[in-house]
């Protein structure tokens, strides 16, 4: 099986091994992998699983446990919504399904290289939603405009600014 | 002259509605008028509807002038705001203000006010006088203290923090450790969140003085990858605290050792149930643990561990600084304190209210709330995340202590309260419930793995009036089977919000179904 492209075998076999000596490496190792790669390639198991001295079905198992971690890159706007009851008190929902709507898309099942739509439940900012975090970036109240214009890969500032000015 | 202190918030819901575009636009315009500032980033005094907040230091207290979008900023100066002018945005000072004068601010009394990361600020403040105490008490001392403070876990299940210290403390072990649990998962709660980014040093101190406690050397706070500002910060002053000595090898010069990692999670609800914590921080999938043995006796590698709340270690250091007296003096019945309160969802004005035990839901969600966003009637509220029950407006007078909530078949839980208005259908709310449950389950107790999945099924029928009254029998003996089978928290408090949806708001559950429209 060969890794998708953008995964180097070495450079992450490096990652795994300097940080094998923490305490409960795992987590930190995976994070470390998607800091550098994207995405964590599912050859990523058995290298960790040799230098942890674990089965490969304990490594799988821990990479395929947690939402966080993705098994190919995602797309050059990674949008993760909130659809927690907070956001949904102030139509979160109706952002899903206007998106849907209007553009055809859907979270979590994009599969296109310039834009990631995830489902997250909670980002902690309730008062000023429904809100999403986007390329790392908190954005609140947002609004079917503003959600479309992010998923067109516009500015998270913009959006940031637009949400403050809506009194 | 000299620079005028300016302060802006960097905490995460601020930047979520563009505060570093407003502080760069005062940088530029203070410049551009060859202004002397001093522009301060703070975390967030948790009036969130004004955010971006800025404050201005003056003779007259600090002036807060909100919500501050960029192109304010130029007819800000032309107002003289850099000394407290009047402006349309001007709230006056901080300390004058309805929302913060109401409030007791124990936890969060240095968040928003100072520079979260400035150890010299802390210190200011009032920050290391607790820690400065322990290392002149015995464990056995702390502990009684904490225990006499009436302290009870603030992540939800309210179990007394100073019997669960006393325990790890008699646990005879070579190395202990201290586990933070910051995976602040609940919808509706962002308190940890905003005591990370606004005074994450309250926390270190808090983790020291745990570890001083019961002799552990080791601490490690967890934090949810959900919240990537609140790590950082969290990092940072980590970092910060072991250059000054305040961890390391020798905390403060007392020779006795105590170190924080900080570690992140990643995407799992149930990571914030502790056992299934301490698996995520071992390296495993978070599948809970069976209890016993506690975690106290046999928790983070089999060691023994404190495993409390952000908000609970927080309360720490000011019980120790200002005695358990003063701490137990707030509050009633068994719940003493303050308890940091998060309105969130549809509410006009949100944000973090820190008050004793006592007060009402309807003071929280109408006099400091203001009512919902979107100006029509409250119909539910939820308390205490998604495992909380939904309670009526007819029940908005319950007070907000353990015991009263619990009489009312709900749970204060970590003090979140999402409020929604008469658009709200209970029954989607009580399908949302098993399909998160269904979502975030880590497998390892039937009840909850097959059970959330069934009471989606159930309530998909029940909505669309497919043989109504035999699948609402059926949802009472789904929601009791998990209630008393589940292995922990999630499976077994599940049916909570959906029994409390049925119960309040019977008639959404018996709707004439929506049909597509005819084609």
């Amino acid at each position: 099986m060969s890794a998708a492209p953008g995964w180097d075998k070495d450079r992450a076999r490096a990652i795994v091994e300097g940080l094998a000596a923490l305490e409960g490496a795992t987590l930190p190792i995976l994070h470390a992998l998607q800091e550098e790669f994207g995405f964590v390639d599912p050859s990523a198991a058995a290298l960790i699983a040799d230098a942890l001295n674990l089965s490969l079905a304990e490594a799988h198992g821990t990479i395929s446990f947690y939402h966080d971690f993705r098994a190919r890159p995602a797309g050059r706007r990674v949008i993760r919504l909130c659809r927690a009851e907070a956001c949904q008190a102030n139509g979160g929902e109706e952002l899903v399904a206007q998106l849907r709507a209007r553009r055809g898309l859907d979270a979590d099942a994009q599969d296109d290289a310039d834009l990631t739509i995830e489902t997250v439940y909670c980002l902690g900012n309730c008062a000023l939603g429904p809100c999403a975090l986007v390329d790392g970036e908190l954005v609140g109240r947002l609004d079917v405009e503003r959600l479309s214009e992010l998923c067109d890969g516009a500015p998270v500032e913009a959006a940031q600014i637009a949400a403050g000015a809506e009194r | 002259m000299s620079a005028v202190r300016i302060f802006v918030p960097h905490d995460a819901a601020a930047l979520s509605v563009g505060a570093d575009a407003v502080a760069r636009a005062i940088r530029a315009e203070a410049e551009r008028r060859g202004l002397a500032i001093d522009l301060v980033r703070t975390g967030s005094r948790g009036m969130l509807w004004l955010e971006p907040l800025v404050e201005v230091e003056t003779a007259q207290g600090r002036i807060a002038y909100g919500p501050v979008a960029p192109r304010d900023v130029a007819a800000l100066f032309d107002a003289g705001f850099a000394l407290g002018g009047a402006h349309p945005l001007a709230q006056g000072p901080v300390a004058d203000m309805d929302w913060m004068r109401r409030q007791r601010r124990v936890t969060f009394a240095r968040v928003g006010v100072i520079d979260p990361l400035s150890l010299d600020d802390y210190r200011a403040h009032g920050g290391l006088a607790g820690l400065s105490r322990a290392l002149a008490m015995s464990g056995a001392d702390i502990v009684e203290a904490v225990k006499a403070s009436g302290l009870r876990g603030r992540g939800g299940a309210g179990f007394p923090t100073g019997i669960k210290w006393r325990t790890v403390l008699d646990a005879p072990a070579a190395q202990k450790y201290v586990v933070c649990n910051a995976d602040e998962g609940d919808s509706g709660t962002f308190a940890d969140r905003m005591l990370m980014e606004g005074d994450p040093f309250l926390l270190i101190e808090g983790m020291a003085i745990a570890g001083l406690a019961v002799g552990a050397s080791k601490g490690f706070v967890y934090i949810r990858s959900e919240y990537p500002h609140a790590f950082r910060t969290m990092a940072a002053a980590i970092e910060a605290a072991r250059k000054a000595g305040l961890l390391g090898a020798s905390v403060l010069g007392s020779g006795r050792a105590f170190d924080i990692e900080a570690r992140l999670g990643a995407g799992a609800y149930i990571c914030g149930e502790e056992t299934s914590l301490l698996e995520s921080l071992e390296g495993r999938r978070g599948v809970v643990r069976a209890k016993p043995p506690l975690p106290a006796l046999h928790g983070l590698f089999g060691k023994p561990t404190i495993v409390n709340n952000v908000l609970s270690l927080a309360a720490v250091p000011s019980i120790i600084a200002d005695g358990a007296q003063a701490y137990a003096a707030y509050g009633v019945g068994r719940s003493r304190g303050t308890l940091p309160f998060q309105l969130g969802g549809n509410i006009l004005r949100g944000g973090l209210v820190e008050l004793p035990f006592g007060a009402t839901l309807r003071q929280l969600i109408e006099d400091f709330g203001g009512g919902t966003r979107s100006g029509r009637p409250v119909r539910a509220v939820q308390v205490g995340g998604p495992l909380g029950a939904y309670l009526p407006a007819s029940q908005l007078d319950t007070p907000l202590d353990y015991e009263a909530f619990a009489a009312q078949g709900a749970m204060l839980g970590h003090g979140g309260i999402v409020v929604f208005d008469d658009s709200v259908d209970m029954a989607r709310q009580a399908r949302f419930a098993f399909e998160f449950c269904a979502k975030e389950s880590c497998g390892k107790c039937t009840p909850c793995r097959i059970g959330a999945v069934r009471g989606v099924e159930t309530m998909d029928r029940i909505i669309e009036g497919i043989d109504r009254e035999r699948n609402l029998a059926l949802l009472d003996d789904l929601n009791e089977l998990m209630t008393d089978g589940s292995l922990c928290a999630m499976g077994g408090l599940t049916p909570m919000p959906v029994m409390s949806a049925l119960r309040h708001f019977p008639e959404d559950f018996r709707r004439a179904p929506k049909r597509q429209a005819a084609e």
